[in-house]
């Protein structure tokens, strides 16, 4: 067991590992490093709700430090969501706001010398699955099932559903592609340092620092927002503007 | 018919080098979305914040189908599929 591979090594190597193996019900699983890594980012997230909670139960009429940043926070992911879907944005402001931090600190843990979980195809598909449950579930909730069926068979009378399977498919496809965009865009950061690390160690002073500005800080914060504007828009559609 | 082993892995590296070639798409849509962007700014330089964050999303939307190529070729390379 070498707990050194959680961190950058000198050989090109970006893929998972397994740290130990246990026995679940006669099937061999592994704790890997995207466990570990996503434990620590969990860590991090939950000392600071703690704190912030502790925080506000004495909150002041007139913020000062700490309580400032909670409070910006909280502000900045209310309003994006707001912004994005409208009066329905109420009642999503708490996912959107947790998978929001929690993407973020997972794309920025590769600074810290991490893998980030999110380079993990099993950590993304789970967040798309999300996603997809919540699209559906709105959908239904939200409208009624003629209607649905309406919509379903679109560009078709609903009377002739041979646009059905194609309307199905695409629907099949968001949390794929969501899942892939985020998973993607990650591994192909985690792949491109690795290769500077890996392959030219010996010259890789202060300068890859840029390259982590772009791929880890950029890249990682860009596709944040997409993950989540996406799930916003496509859950304000399946909720469409019936009432809500 | 009988290949062995190295042909089939050499297959592979050709097959993700192929792949890769989906980013020339993006490449080219990303830039597109980017000057239209860049145009729409002067003309109404007040919008620039809103034109910036739609610019981003719609980009990065548009890069998906590279990165599906990326996803392949890493695929090809690394998980080595066509291995027996």
């Amino acid at each position: 067991m070498k707990y050194g591979i959680l961190m950058s090594g000198n050989e090109v190597d970006f893929m998972i590992h397994g740290l130990f193996k246990y026995s679940f019900f006669g099937h061999e699983v592994w704790i890997t490093t995207s466990h570990v890594c996503i434990l620590i980012v969990m860590l991090v997230i939950i000392g600071f709700a703690i704190a912030a909670n502790v925080k506000m139960r004495h909150a002041e009429e007139i913020p000062t430090g700490f309580q400032n940043v909670v409070e910006l926070i909280v502000e900045k992911l209310d309003g994006m969501t707001d912004g994005t879907m409208g009066k329905s944005g109420v009642k999503f402001r708490n996912y959107i706001g947790t998978i929001f931090i929690f993407i973020l600190l997972s794309n920025l843990s590769g600074l810290l010398g991490l893998r980030p979980p999110t380079a993990d195809y099993g950590v993304t598909l789970p967040l798309g699955l999300m996603t997809f449950t919540l699209i559906h579930f709105n959908t239904f909730k939200h409208n009624k099932l003629k209607d649905i069926w309406k919509d379903k068979c679109s560009p078709l009378p609903p009377w002739l559903p041979i646009w059905l399977p194609i309307n199905l498919i695409s629907d099949i496809a968001v949390p794929i592609s969501l899942s892939l965009r985020l998973f993607a865009n990650v591994l192909s950061g985690v792949v491109m340092m690795a290769l500077v690390y890996g392959l030219i160690g010996k010259l890789a002073l202060i300068w890859p620092a840029f390259l982590h500005i772009y791929l880890d800080i950029f890249s990682g914060a860009i596709q944040t927002y997409v993950f989540c504007m996406l799930t916003m828009t496509y859950i304000a559609n399946g909720i469409g503007d019936s009432e809500a | 018919m009988e290949f062995n082993e190295n042909f089939i892995r050499g297959c592979s590296a050709i097959g993700a080098g192929l792949a890769l070639i989906a980013g020339i798409g993006p490449g080219v849509g990303q830039g597109i979305a980017a000057g239209h962007a860049a145009a729409a700014v002067g003309r109404n330089p007040g919008a620039k914040s809103d034109i910036t964050s739609t610019m981003l999303l719609g980009q990065a939307v548009a890069e998906t189908t590279g990165l599906y190529g990326l996803v392949t070729a890493l695929i090809l390379m690394f998980v080595k599929p066509l291995l027996p």
